[in-house]
């Protein structure tokens, strides 16, 4: 009863590969990372009160007066919020427990209005489940979840408007988290990262969450120690509120790091909950196990115990969408994609609704290396987020069709590309208007091929000893067609002129 | 003209409807029975004077226009506990100050609703935590009966019992989390009904104890109380214990009488060293029962010597969580330290009394690390096992008679510095409270001092119409005529 929620009971697991020990000076060493990601519930109102739960706005206008703790208010669960933690379970493959409870978690502080907030301790409405990761050699794993349960987020303390004061921001108290609590099967910098970016991914398929780290809807406290490879279990520290999957990794890096040079140096890790500081990349101390709260866990005796239908938990599991690993799946069989390239498609919906989009009715691989090699590459070179992608998935279907049906060669389809980024323009309408059709008129090509010929007659000698001549005359060709020659064309009559076999 | 302020709620509804009188007509004679009287009694923090007027003319024009509600009219006072909107609702604790809430609980919307007039904000115990009305910060209320011995009027709804008794309104509205209704009832001579857990909403009462807390009336008979709690009750989808079922027409059941009801009387409830009136008094009470057809069962309530620590462990444990929001920082007032901790604790120590500070320690206590399953755990086995007493009874009999308290009226000042004798006033009644049962305290007899005694009558679950039968014959029997000499 006094064991805190978010302590799993480790037990024995497995051992991390060697190529994931971290090498000390005393000898190997091995890391274990388990996770506590908070998810805001992609719901319009809040928890327990009809209060707005959207980001944003005014300072304390989403507040309700059981939001703001008045005297005599009571929270009324929101059933929403209950389906898609449901739906989260489900689509983590976990057990959903009909039977749950809220207790609250008393602790003093100013962004916390009630003085507790309500959280499922001891009774989470999902149970065991798991979750498939990409580890760093490009293997998959399974991290296992422990539980999700519901619980109230707290309000925002602003500490830097004023030297002597600290503003209070209500508008986030009551808004809905999913707590989802992993098992410590992760063991490296980049298995974290990719269980928080799987899980990001996971949620955003679902809909249960909108995964904006930046606007703190998804934030991991990530459990780190170390040992000696399949030895006994070292001290863990939490590292909290962390933001992003790079800064997971970077976390968990520096902490394993800590903590073995602490070790080899004879001393011992003080359990204790740590920052990590985005500045330096390091991890420093945020309170030790000494000043940890007794939250006085007991039922909301406002609250009844939350119970739910088989039937309800069935009507969520009908309307689940298409989870990242099947997808991943079917974009290798159907479209012929590789492991790796589906899985990068994946890894975001949104990134594969588009990849559906513009594949419909063309080559799908084509397709794919036009999305993930041109337009991320340019995408991340001009630091524009993917939604706001100046090439909708159904123009960029579009220039890969051209260039399919030998409208456009590769090499025009590139600057069609860059125009189409710089108008918003569909590559038909840029292509007709710039006069960029390829040219498959064969007396045209002939007769450019004649010209070139009849100028450089020595290189016609030259091709003709040296077959591999050919390139270079397939380039003069292009250059003075003004690239618009079907190259396939200029090959083969270049060929038959040339009379290389 | 007849002093209007001695009607029962029920003869002054009828005289509005008759015409006899307006509500105005009624509002003001009370009123200025509050202006004379209220200086003595202290039953009134808080007296709405303009409101009550504007509520008073309202209503007449409402019921000139044929719209008249069930309590159209009538002149009520409002425990300090029930948040009114616009209006100072303090729970008579120094820590809210003059907070007055945006929002006005369920409880008194639906009177309002059904036509009643806010008279002012009734006294109480600090957060309803005593049982004689002297830890509210607005100090005690005296008993009308025996004026002049200053006794208590009992607690926590001390000021409700008071001003009933006293004739300040025609009824009141109470709550009762471990008997709050009833032993105050049982001290001033009048009735009062604490319903079944989850008949009346929670939605804008000022939390003591969620799981135990519920509202209730105190009014000056039977059939007022029943009226009261008609209009008082029913589901509310803001509370999520709130029950969602039919409130029936109480009123109705007060004269249905008790032939062929079997009424069980629980040894238990016999204790050592209880004035031998009470003993008497119980046994007229069961004599009347029997006289008027019910039959009467021994019963066993095993396990009622739990009850007490029980509660006092239940309830802090609440308390001590749902008080956490008084903290200085949105509302009420605020003592500014050092830092935050400092202030805290200066903001709770100067807004708290020396009764809600102690039950905030037991409370915290029992729920740290380490002795909640010693305590709380163990609290909430043994109230289940209470529970299960009354469920077996119920296959013996239909209702529970008891006596309401185990003593009288007493002196403002006699227990105050003596927390266990205090928390035994609460022996006969939390029972129920812990089992969310439905108990109503009826006026039965005096002691040797001339003063009001009370019984209970304890109810299955939702069957408030059966303790309003039992009630009614009570009430009838013992024909309690006394008044306080005011």
């Amino acid at each position: 009863m006094t064991v805190e929620a978010s302590t799993p009971i480790f037990t024995a697991f497995k051992t991390a590969r060697p190529d994931q020990w971290v090498k000390g000076v005393t000898g190997d060493w091995e890391i274990i990372v388990g996770m506590e990601v908070h998810a805001q519930v992609a719901a319009n109102s809040k928890l327990f009160s009809g209060a707005s739960a959207s980001y944003g706005g005014a300072p304390n206008s989403h507040v309700s007066f059981i939001d703001s703790g008045m005297p005599g208010m009571l929270p009324v669960i929101n059933k929403f919020c209950v389906e898609q933690a449901v739906r989260t379970g489900l689509g983590l493959g976990a057990k959903i427990n009909l039977w749950s409870r809220f207790d609250r978690k008393n602790y003093f502080y100013p962004d916390l209005p009630q003085g507790y907030q309500i959280s499922q301790y001891l009774y989470p409405i999902v149970g065991e489940g798991e979750l498939e990761v990409e580890s760093e050699d490009k293997s998959t794993i399974m991290v296992g979840i422990e539980r999700i349960h519901l619980e109230q987020d707290a309000g925002k303390s602003i500490h830097d408007l004023d030297p002597d004061a600290t503003y209070v921001d209500l508008n986030r108290s009551g808004c809905a988290l999913m707590e989802i609590v992993s098992k410590p099967d992760i063991r490296s910098p980049e298995e974290a990262a990719n269980y928080f970016k799987s899980l990001r991914s996971l949620v955003r398929y679902l809909g249960t969450c909108d995964g904006n780290m930046d606007e703190g809807s998804m934030r991991a406290d990530v459990n780190v120690s170390v040992r000696r490879p399949g030895g006994e279990l070292g001290t863990r520290c939490e590292i909290k509120n962390v933001n992003s999957t790079k800064f997971v990794a970077m976390a968990v890096a520096y902490e394993a790091r800590r903590q073995i040079e602490i070790l080899e140096d004879g001393g011992s890790i003080d359990q204790e909950t740590r920052l990590f500081d985005v500045k330096t990349g390091q991890t420093r101390t945020m309170r030790s196990k000494e000043d940890a709260h007794d939250y006085r866990y007991f039922p909301d005796p406002d609250l009844l115990p939350l119970v739910i239908t088989q039937e309800f938990v069935d009507g969520i599991k009908a309307t689940l969408p298409e989870l990242p690993s099947a997808k991943k799946q079917r974009f290798i069989n159907d479209f012929g994609l590789s492991a790796y390239d589906a899985g990068v498609l994946v890894a975001d919906k949104e990134f594969s609704d588009y990849f559906e989009e513009a594949a419909s009715g063309t080559d799908a691989k084509m397709v794919n290396s036009w999305l993930t090699v041109e337009l991320f590459g340019w995408l991340n070179k001009n630091g524009v987020e993917f939604a706001n992608s100046p090439i909708s998935a159904k123009n960029l279907g579009g220039l890969v069709k051209l260039i399919q049906d030998g409208t456009i060669n590769g090499k025009i389809a590139k600057d069609v590309f860059a125009k189409m980024i710089e108008t918003g323009d569909d590559a038909s309408t840029i292509v007709e208007r710039d006069g960029l059709k390829q040219t498959t008129d064969t007396g045209a090509i002939e007769k450019a091929i004649d010209d070139l010929m009849a100028t450089q007659p020595d290189k016609v000698t030259e091709a003709r000893e040296k077959p591999k001549m050919l390139g270079w005359w397939v380039g003069q060709v292009m250059k003075s067609t003004g690239g618009k020659a079907n190259p396939a064309i200029v090959n083969d009559i270049l060929k038959k002129k040339l009379g290389i076999e | 003209m007849t002093d209007l302020t001695k009607l029962s709620l029920k003869s002054a509804l009828d005289g509005l409807n008759k015409g006899d009188f307006t509500s105005l007509e009624i509002t003001d004679a009370f009123l200025a029975r509050i202006d004379a009287l209220n200086p003595k009694l202290n039953a009134y923090t808080l007296v709405t004077h303009e409101k009550a007027r504007e509520d008073a003319k309202a209503s007449d024009a409402r019921r000139a226009a044929g719209n008249a509600g069930a309590l159209e009219g009538a002149p009520l006072g409002i425990k300090d506990l029930f948040a009114t909107k616009g209006y100072r609702t303090a729970a008579c604790s120094k820590i809210l100050g003059e907070f007055k809430p945006e929002y006005e609980s369920t409880v008194t919307s639906n009177l309002w609703r059904d036509g009643a007039v806010m008279l002012g904000k009734l006294n109480m115990d600090e957060f309803a935590m005593g049982s004689s009305n002297e830890t509210s910060a607005y100090g005690p209320v005296v008993n009308p009966w025996q004026i002049e011995k200053k006794l208590t009027p009992g607690g926590s709804s001390g000021g409700s019992a008071s001003a009933v008794s006293a004739n300040l309104c025609l009824a009141a509205t109470a709550t009762d989390t471990g008997g709050s209704i009833r032993q105050p009832a049982s001290f001033t001579g009048t009735v009062g009904i604490k319903p079944t857990y989850g008949r009346c909403s929670r939605w804008g009462i000022v939390a003591f104890a969620s799981s135990l807390d519920q509202a209730g009336p105190i009014a000056k008979d039977v059939t007022d109380t029943a009226i009261m709690l008609k209009s008082m009750c029913g589901h509310d989808g803001k509370d999520s214990t709130s029950l969602n079922v039919p409130v029936p027409d109480f009123a109705a059941a007060v004269s249905r009488g008790v032939k062929g009801l079997k009424i069980g009387v629980p040894k238990e409830y016999r204790l050592d060293g209880m004035p031998e009136e009470i003993e008497k008094l119980w046994q007229d009470g069961i004599n009347w029962l029997k006289e008027a057809g019910a039959e009467i069962v021994d019963i066993s309530l095993p396990h009622t010597k739990y009850a007490l620590p029980t509660y006092y462990i239940v309830a802090p444990a609440e308390a001590s969580s749902n008080l956490a929001r008084y903290d200085g920082m949105r509302f009420g007032n605020r003592v500014d330290g050092n830092d935050l901790i400092d202030t805290y604790e200066k903001t709770r120590a100067a807004g708290f009394g020396a009764e809600v500070q102690r039950r905030i320690l037991i409370g915290t206590y029992v729920l740290s690390a380490g002795y909640y399953d010693a305590y709380y755990l163990k609290a909430q086995k043994v109230r289940a096992r209470i529970l299960e007493d009354f469920t077996k009874a119920w296959e013996k009999c239909d209702a529970i008679l008891t006596p309401t308290a185990p003593s009288a009226a007493f002196p403002i000042g006699q227990k105050q510095t003596d927390p266990i004798q205090m928390y035994l006033n609460d022996v006969f009644t939390v029972t129920t409270n812990l089992a969310g049962l439905p108990g109503i305290s009826v006026p039965a007899g005096v002691d040797v001092n001339g003063l009001p005694l009370g019984l209970q009558v304890i109810g299955k679950a939702l069957d408030e119409e059966t303790l309003f039968a039992v009630a009614g014959v009570v009430e009838k029997s013992a024909n309690f005529t006394a008044k306080p000499n005011l």
